[in-house]
């Protein structure tokens, strides 16, 4: 929701703790997950976390999550959907080239960052793997770990 | 080396201009818009779809070049093509003599003359020339599949100082330079001040030391165009002191050249500027004109920063 993601990023501390907090859950549950099979746990757990996500952050389930190096602002949210933003299209005040009434996401993420205290935006971010669109990205960071 | 990125590394004051690319498939209608920017130009450079409005492509334009011995600067903005295109079309410019790319993310297409159409925006400016340089410097696709002969590619990208998020304009540069950037070309500076705070936080983080920064500088030649500008084109900020100007004025296209020389000299004395790249939509002819009056190619100024 577009007010609940703005809220995210005014306090992205906070919400990347609670992030951290439910990876590192999952972290510790993948041994049972493995042995469940992960195909068959995405069928419960995706659907937790498009609800959760899409409610605070406005998720997209692209399936790799950076909210943490985006001051926990969605790139994909961007109508260009920059991973390594913003463009130079940015409007006076700080909204976006292609949705005038919307705060551009990467504004919102520098400045997240920032209230972060965190360098992690500083690094460029890959394009993404578009196979991954819709998957779990929580459990992808599992399978990543195999 | 192609001929911009020697005049860079000379120390010589560098001046690139942006050709406006025809709505023809007549390459002569290239050459004769080129032909007063190769008067006072290191490079030309040969946009892609700027402003999202389809024209003859930046390959296209950049191949004629070649052939008449101008240096072009090809753009390549992420709008259009995905990773696949790109890639392919940096090996077939380089077959075709090109030397210098500048990487954009690219306008939306919501604000060209085809907003109808799908936008792809596979990578971004930073992932572009990520991929360039990998391509360059490991001789391999992004895939890990290798290059029987690199391009040999001198990499650009662009910046916009004058808009939002200020504070953050030059961190992005930043890394900018880390991908893989050895130029930038700014948006149009019609304000000197937004510019010279920008240059002081390059400086600061001495980022004009690994990559050379080239003001973009541009024609106003009415109220209405300037007006135009601001409100339909992305990424322009004119101040108003300058709109009032070119509305004071009984010959508005004369002062819009004098606007354009005062930048051009101001920024030949900045700190940190390696050179100019001149826009001037339409008026080729005006570029060769406000170059010269502006005297900054009678005395290339070797830099001793």
């Amino acid at each position: 929701m577009y007010r609940l993601r703005l809220f995210a990023t005014r306090h992205p501390r906070g919400f990347n703790r609670l992030y951290r907090t439910v990876e590192a859950g999952l972290v510790m549950l993948d041994p049972l997950l493995r042995r469940v099979g992960y195909d068959r746990a995405e069928r419960v757990i995706r659907p937790v976390e498009r609800g959760v996500k899409r409610l605070l952050f406005d998720c997209r389930m692209c399936g790799q999550c950076v909210l943490s190096s985006t001051g926990m602002s969605c790139p994909m949210n961007c109508p260009k959907t920059l991973r390594n933003g913003p463009c130079g299209g940015v409007r006076p005040g700080g909204f976006c080239e292609v949705k005038p009434e919307m705060r551009c996401v990467w504004v919102e993420a520098w400045e997240g960052a920032a209230r972060m205290r965190s360098d992690a935006i500083r690094a460029d971010l890959p394009p993404i793997d578009n196979r991954l669109w819709g998957t779990s990205s929580w459990l992808n960071v599992l399978r990543g770990r195999k | 080396m192609s001929r911009l990125h020697n005049v860079l590394t000379s120390g010589r004051f560098a001046i690139t201009a942006e050709l406006n690319p025809p709505d023809s498939a007549d390459p002569a209608d290239a050459l004769d818009a080129a032909r007063p920017l190769g008067e006072v130009a290191d490079a030309i450079n040969a946009t892609d779809a700027s402003g999202a409005h389809c024209h003859m492509s930046s390959l296209g334009i950049s191949a004629l070049l070649t052939r008449a011995g101008y240096d072009p600067v090809m753009q390549i903005s992420c709008r259009d093509r995905n990773r696949i295109a790109i890639q392919g079309d940096a090996l077939g410019a380089a077959a075709l003599g090109v030397r210098n790319v500048l990487c954009l993310s690219g306008d939306d297409v919501s604000v060209g003359d085809h907003p109808e159409a799908r936008r792809v925006f596979d990578l971004d400016s930073i992932s572009l020339l990520r991929t360039l340089s990998t391509m360059r410097d490991e001789g391999r696709f992004l895939s890990g599949r290798r290059l029987t002969t690199p391009p040999q590619l001198f990499l650009g990208a662009a910046e916009n100082p004058c808009v939002e998020p200020l504070v953050w304009r030059a961190d992005r540069l930043g890394k900018k330079i880390e991908a893989g950037a050895q130029f930038i070309q700014t948006n149009l500076i019609f304000d000197l001040d937004r510019f010279t705070a920008f240059m002081d936080r390059i400086r600061a983080q001495g980022l004009h030391r690994r990559a050379y920064i080239l003001a973009g500088v541009g024609l106003l030649p009415s109220v209405k165009t300037a007006l135009w500008m601001r409100n339909r084109v992305p990424g322009i900020h004119i101040p108003d002191a300058v709109i009032a100007r070119l509305e004071a004025s009984d010959t508005p296209l004369e002062e819009g050249r004098r606007i354009a020389i005062e930048m051009i000299r101001s920024l030949r004395d900045m700190p940190g500027v390696s050179g100019v790249h001149v826009m001037a939509y339409r008026r080729e002819h005006e570029v060769s004109q406000i170059v010269l009056r502006s005297g900054v190619l009678s005395r290339r100024k070797v830099r001793v920063d």
